[in-house]
């Protein structure tokens, strides 16, 4: 039953981003239908902009956080609040053209567990709050005065966690001052993080309830025009070096080629935007997952900053299972540098 | 050399175009009735499986609030403190041609949406932002779409059976009941926190009916049963029919190999031939039996859902299983039949074969052994019933039936010879001889006819026994002359003290559901009144049993006291810490599950907070009219609150006749069969009855004489069978009542026996034998005396 | 007084009858006389027409055109049902396939024309059963029996209602040598004591000769 109920959903919000994709590429625009676009030079207002943009078609509020319990062992958490807009604005009651979807997971070396939770914008039963700040879906939640100092919670049929997150450095801003191109094609979106939370907090397993403590990633990303029409998925990185750098790399894959982005994050929080072409991304292992062939291993270079390191995966079998069914799970990092992060694969 | 073949094989069709379209017919007859009872079957079935989640719904736990409708901050606060829940919310909407039941789900929660599954062309914003879509079977749609003002409506043949189905917001809107919730359902386990602190005054009802599943095998199982009959009846013609065809050309086909041409040949010619008349006639077949079942659907649907409260559609879809299957049926009899002809083809002796056959002997021993089979059959069928259960009920049954059917010829052939010898004519002596003689020919169509009759008789009585024990029960269960629902328990009490004056009684029914003996069930509470004293009905009591219940004692319905095998005197556990204990026991039809009586106060010691919304009113029946006038004027009560008595024993006692005339139109089909298979066997037996019928004839029978002999000895055989059939049919109308309907239902009902219907069968039996015997007798008065007298020609 | 031969006992006449088969003329302008307890045979060649003049004689069939009286009657003016009555009560029939009723044991057989004819006379066809050797088979199924057995069968069964009239069609054609005279020995025997009349059909000279009268059917006229 859950199976052909994601069916459903999958379809519908397939057909949704093709809609979008099918617009970006005719470049009829979307204001035809009422969405906003992202612009260069936007001036972000805060705390406003932590609150949600209906006008746009998506956004996201993206946790994820390398955890490790009094043995050392390693746990990756994934916390993911997704708007999707049907129309665009907000309206109050059931008619409300807004769509959440919640995913949350907890991966261990050995498993792996999620669970995903639809809901309407419009009634209360999810959204987002800028002051005080809260997102939400049922009774999963990320509350706090301001995202600087939250609390995180969420359960699934196997698993839940309720962990405290504090920010330890300033949010950073993709691309250009926050605009990130997407494509070659101009397709972009508004994306800011708060790559500096160091975690403590609960996550209860089938095998028990476990302390841990660790550092957490979030990403905030909205848009109207997800990918462009030749794009097929993408490799999104999030490394946390054990010197206090950090580094976001993407790849957007497409058939005319693919479209490379990063971030470099110094440890006082000043950032580079690194242009598209200078990263390498190669993989170098891949693993059977889910009947299709994920690559869990991989090269990753960037010669302007000396960096040549192996990413791999804590558990390769880190499938969401849910109506976008992905790839997303803790890595581990070696090589020039070494570290630890979050890696997210669509697509495959 | 082929083509000349099959041309000289194909022109006997030709020059015998009555035997080309019996053929046809009967193969095609076979078809239809065997594809009409599967394509009644597959509708049914494709009703239950897209009808499944409301069955899933009522198997899903319901929240609740006595006190009125639940607010959409108190579903979000409910969804936000963890409670897995999805809102619902119902009601009727107004079209030209009555109201349609319309529900609102949220669906982005709803899990049933899979219905929604293999909508095409189902954009999400169509159906959550406004206008948004109603979504209903193909009939209800078009039903809607003549509506103005409504939105657009998807028509989907997995929609939920009988009602609107849309986005909860779109509902809200319709009814204009913005912000209300009718109910939740519960979708995954249960929270920590108590629902009393979530949700104020609501209560939390378990499935009422987690047995449904149940109900709907035995009614599959009872089509099961009746297309098997259907299909086992129409081999039987098939085979018959595929035989005549055999029989009428053995001369062109002796002719055929003597003139030179290979038996394989010979062979894959009358395959092909077979392949193709069973393709035409099955596709006649199949339309045929598409407007057989389309006639039928109508009353199936209205029946099902009167005894089972399951919806079908009643309209028809052509399913792939049943053509296919029809089309199976039609190749497979047909090329079964064909085998044994080809078998018996290869015997053909090149020069013809002299003198009678020598079969009399070796049919006798054939018979033994079908007989000694038959008995086995039956006997293990009978012992199956000591595992008890549905299956085995029907193991019985089917094991009776064939059986029997196996010992026919034997019995058949021990009764006229025994006729036989004591005949005095000495043309008697011959009929009753001959009709022995002509068993093996014969036998297979009797067989079929014998089911035919047995069926009859069994699922008739089984009907009009139920029918007569339900009329009679339904006249003392339903004693009160009004039965009222109100909205909410305040209006119930004004309703109450409106009504004091103005009838006799009124009886407050107040139930809660609970387990009992573990079991889930249902259990009332009633005051002390002569309605209950005087009318209910019990089969099995204590002394006062009425005053018993007073006292705390239960009274349980007949279904709770089979399953758990319990009986007056005996005490049943209900909730922890309240056992009370057997005072009576009562037959409560058309419920499937455990039910229970006790004294209103006990109930509300044991739950003081049930709602108190319904009542019975007691009064002169000539005042009902103007007291349910006057009911509708002073208060605000749903359309379906009020309910004439006489209402609802009219639309129970209408389900029976749907119910007859279903079995009634498939037992006359299933007789005409298999009337049709006696036909087809006279037609195959023909050309070797000359030789039995000329010699008489030469010795001073006209043939008009000898054609009236060949009816009667046709309507003999019948009416033999219809004796044998009689037994096996209350043998099977009691397996049905006593053993089939204690498993599936839960209730014994007791036999009755209706002897005018056995006079009425036994009139159609001799019909179908007459009118079976009625074309060889014409043919046989017409018969050129020549053609009698090859019999007797030196190189015949 | 039943052997003589004048005209004053005739019990079977044909005039001028003629009959063809598809549209082949058999035979044309036949008359022939058979008096009472007469036996005659008639012998011809194969598909001369010699069953077909028997089945005329037998009201079996009908001929294209002439006159066939038994004692008096013309078939011309019976129907179906009066041919049939016509045949019950006066003739009797034996065919070289004997015919038995299959359904029927040999004692049912042997007494059914009589039967038939509502003139059973016990004593009479117990003699006829005893003298056709058949006493110890009365109670079994007539295809247990040897062809020999199965003819004499069909003999009593047509002289046990001591008809008119005695029609054989080659009763011993499907009989060995031995057989074939002792069957026929046992028909002109018994056909003398019961004073029935014998028309034979037969393509053997040896049995035409052992009857009183002789008749043959070549190029449709009978000499």
């Amino acid at each position: 039953m859950t199976v052909s109920r994601r069916a459903f959903v999958l379809a519908s919000l397939a057909a949704m981003t093709q809609r979008a994709q099918a617009q970006g590429y005719a470049g009829l625009g979307s204001e035809a239908e009422g969405f906003a676009l992202p612009t260069p030079g936007y001036r972000f207002d805060f705390p406003a902009d932590h609150g949600p943009h209906p006008m746009f078609r998506i956004e996201w509020w993206y946790l994820t956080a390398n955890l490790r319990d009094s043995e050392g062992r390693d746990f990756g958490l994934q916390w993911t609040l997704f708007r999707s807009a049907l129309q665009p604005g907000e309206t109050v009651g059931w008619h409300s053209p807004q769509v959440w979807m919640g995913h949350a997971a907890v991966t261990t070396p050995e498993s792996h567990h999620f669970a995903e939770k639809y809901a309407r914008g419009g009634i209360g039963q999810a959204g987002v709050t800028a002051t005080p700040f809260a997102a939400w879906i049922d009774q999963w939640q990320m509350a706090g005065a301001d995202p600087s100092e939250v609390r995180l919670q969420a359960d699934g049929t196997d698993f839940a966690y309720d962990v405290r997150l504090k920010a330890e450095g300033p949010l950073v801003f993709h691309g250009q001052d926050g605009y990130s191109v997407k494509s070659a094609d101009g397709q972009a979106s508004y994306y800011y993080s708060q790559p500096h939370y160091a975690v403590t907090g609960r996550l209860d397993l089938p095998t028990g309830a476990l302390d841990v403590t660790g550092r957490a990633w979030m990403d905030r990303e909205w848009s109207s025009q997800p990918l462009a029409p030749d794009q097929s998925g993408w490799d999104w990185f999030s490394l946390v070096f054990d010197d206090g750098v950090r580094l976001m790399a993407f790849r957007l894959r497409g058939g005319r080629g693919d479209f490379t982005s990063a971030t470099w994050i110094d440890t006082d929080g000043v950032t580079t935007a690194i242009p598209d072409g200078r990263l390498t991304l190669t993989p170098r292992d891949v693993t059977q997952v889910a009947g299709r062939e994920v690559p869990t291993t991989w090269d990753l270079t960037l010669a302007e900053r000396d960096l040549s390191v192996t990413v791999q995966a804590i558990n390769p079998q880190s499938w969401m299972g849910t109506s976008f069914a992905y790839w997303e799970g803790p890595v581990a990092v070696t090589g020039s540098r070494t570290g630890r992060g979050y890696l997210e694969m669509t697509g495959y | 050399m082929t083509r000349t073949a099959a041309h000289a094989l194909l022109s006997h069709w030709v020059h015998r175009p009555v035997q080309f379209i019996t053929l046809v017919l009967g193969l095609a007859l076979a078809t239809a009735l065997w594809s009409a009872v599967q394509a009644i079957n597959a509708e049914a079935r494709a009703s239950y499986a897209s009808a499944a989640n409301l069955l899933e719904n009522a198997a899903r736990p319901v929240i609740q609030r006595p006190s009125g409708p639940i607010t959409l901050e108190e579903y979000v606060t409910l969804r936000r403190s963890g409670w897995p829940v999805t809102p619902l919310l119902e009601g009727r909407l107004p079209t030209p041609n009555g109201r349609v039941q319309i529900l609102g789900v949220d669906l982005l929660s709803w899990p049933d949406v899979v219905i929604l599954g293999d909508a095409p062309d189902v954009a999400p914003e169509d159906l959550l932002t406004p206008p948004g879509r109603l979504i209903a079977r193909p009939a209800l749609a078009k039903r809607l779409e003549a509506i103005p003002d409504l939105p657009t409506v998807i028509a989907l043949d997995t929609a939920p059976a009988g009602l609107v189905l849309a986005d909860i917001g779109l509902v809200e809107r319709l009814l204009n009941r913005t912000g209300q919730i009718d109910r939740l359902e519960l979708i995954d386990s249960l929270p920590q926190t108590d629902l009393q602190t979530a949700l104020p005054g609501a209560t939390l009802t378990y499935p009422e009916t987690p047995d449904t599943a149940r109900l709907t095998d035995s009614f599959h199982l009872n089509l099961t049963a009746f297309g098997l009959l259907a299909f086992a009846v129409g081999l039987f013609v098939i085979h018959g029919v595929s035989g005549l065809a055999f029989e009428e050309r053995r001369g062109t086909f002796r002719t055929l190999r003597a003139l030179g041409l290979p038996l394989p040949v010979l062979t894959h010619l009358i395959l092909a031939e077979l392949v193709v008349l069973a393709l035409i006639a099955g596709l006649l077949g199949i339309a045929l039996g598409y407007v057989l079942a389309t006639a039928l659907l109508p009353d199936v649907s209205a029946s099902l859902r009167g005894l089972y409260g399951a919806q079908v559609d009643a309209t028809l879809t052509l399913r792939w299983p049943w053509v296919l299957g029809g089309m199976g049926m039609a190749l497979l009899g047909a090329l079964t039949a064909g085998a044994q002809g080809l078998l018996r083809l290869r015997r053909v002796p090149l020069l013809a074969a002299t003198g009678p056959d020598r079969w009399a002997s070796a049919a006798a021993r054939q018979f033994s052994i079908m007989a000694l089979g038959g008995a086995l059959l039956a006997i293990s069928g009978l012992a199956a019933l000591g595992f008890g259960g549905l299956i085995a009920g029907f193991a019985a049954i089917s094991g009776l039936l064939l059986g029997a059917a196996l010992a026919l010829p034997a019995l058949l052939r021990l009764i006229l010879t025994r006729i036989a010898r004591r005949a005095r004519g000495p043309v008697s002596q011959w009929v009753w001889s001959d009709m022995s003689a002509q068993l093996p020919g014969l036998s297979l169509a009797l067989m079929a006819l014998l089911l035919a009759l047995a069926t009859n008789i069994g699922v008739g009585t089984m009907v009009s026994s139920f029918r007569l024990t339900f009329t009679g029960w339904l006249d003392q269960r339903l004693a009160a002359e009004v039965y009222l629902r109100a909205r909410s328990d305040e209006q119930a009490e004004e309703i109450a003290a409106w009504l004091t004056p103005r009838t006799d009684a009124v009886l407050p029914i107040r139930f809660v559901d609970t387990q009992l003996n573990g079991r889930p069930g249902r259990v009332y509470g009633i005051i002390d009144h002569a309605t209950y004293h005087d009318n209910w009905p019990l089969i099995a009591a204590g002394e006062t049993p009425w005053q018993a219940l007073q006292n705390g004692a239960i009274l349980v319905n007949e279904q709770l006291a089979r399953q758990v095998g319990l009986w007056v005197g005996d005490p049943v556990a209900l909730s922890p810490g309240w056992q009370a204990e057997i005072a009576g026991i009562y037959s409560d039809y058309g419920n499937p599950h455990p039910q229970a009586i006790v004294g209103m106060s006990t109930l509300l010691h044991h739950h003081p907070n049930i709602p108190n919304r319904q009542m019975g009113l007691r009064l002169d029946r000539a005042d009902v009219p103007t007291l349910v006038t006057d009911l509708r004027a002073t208060f605000d009560l749903p359309v379906d609150a009020v309910t004439d008595q006489r209402q609802i024993k009219a639309a129970s006692l209408q389900v029976f006749e749907r119910t007859f005339l279903v079995t009634g139109a498939l037992n006359v089909l299933t007789l005409g069969v298999a009337g049709f298979a006696i036909l087809t066997s006279l037609l195959t037996l023909w050309s070797a009855r000359l030789p039995q019928l000329a010699p008489v004839w030469a010795m001073g029978l006209s043939r008009r004489d000898l054609a009236r002999l060949e009816v009667l000895r046709s309507c003999g055989l019948a009416a033999l069978t219809a004796l044998v059939a009689l037994p096996l049919g209350l043998a099977l109308a009691w397996l049905l009542l006593a053993v089939v309907n204690v498993e599936a239902f839960g209730w014994r009902l007791p036999m009755f026996l209706f002897p005018l219907d056995w006079l009425r069968l036994m009139a159609l039996a001799l019909l179908a034998g007459a009118l079976a015997a009625l074309i060889p007798a014409r043919r046989l008065t017409r018969l050129a005396p020549a053609t009698l007298l090859k019999v007797f020609s030196h190189d015949r | 007084m039943r052997f003589d031969c004048n005209g004053s006992d005739m019990l079977l006449e044909l005039q001028s009858v003629s009959k063809s088969f598809d549209a082949r003329p058999l035979f044309t302008d036949v008359s022939l006389q058979l008096d009472g307890g007469e036996t005659v045979a008639l012998t011809g060649e194969s598909g001369s027409g010699k069953s077909t003049l028997l089945h005329l004689m037998g009201a079996l069939d009908d001929p294209d055109s002439g006159d066939i009286r038994l004692g008096g009657t013309q078939y011309a003016t019976l129907n179906d049902r009066g041919r049939a009555d016509l045949r019950r009560t006066r003739i009797g029939l034996v065919f070289q396939q004997f015919n038995l009723i299959g359904s029927l044991n040999v004692a049912a057989n042997l007494t059914f024309q009589a039967r038939l004819a509502g003139r059973e006379d016990q004593d009479w066809t117990g003699h006829v059963t005893a003298r056709l050797g058949l006493n110890d088979v009365l109670t079994q199924s007539t295809e247990t029996l040897s062809g020999g057995q199965q003819q004499r069968v069909a003999i009593g069964r047509a002289l046990a209602a001591r008809p008119d009239l005695l029609l054989a069609d080659e009763p011993t054609g499907n009989l060995d040598e031995a057989n074939s005279d002792r069957v026929l020995d046992l028909m002109l025997d018994l056909v003398q004591e019961s004073g029935t009349a014998l028309f034979l059909v037969t393509h053997s000279e040896g049995v035409a000769a052992r009857l009183s009268r002789r008749l043959h059917l070549s190029q449709g006229r009978v000499s």
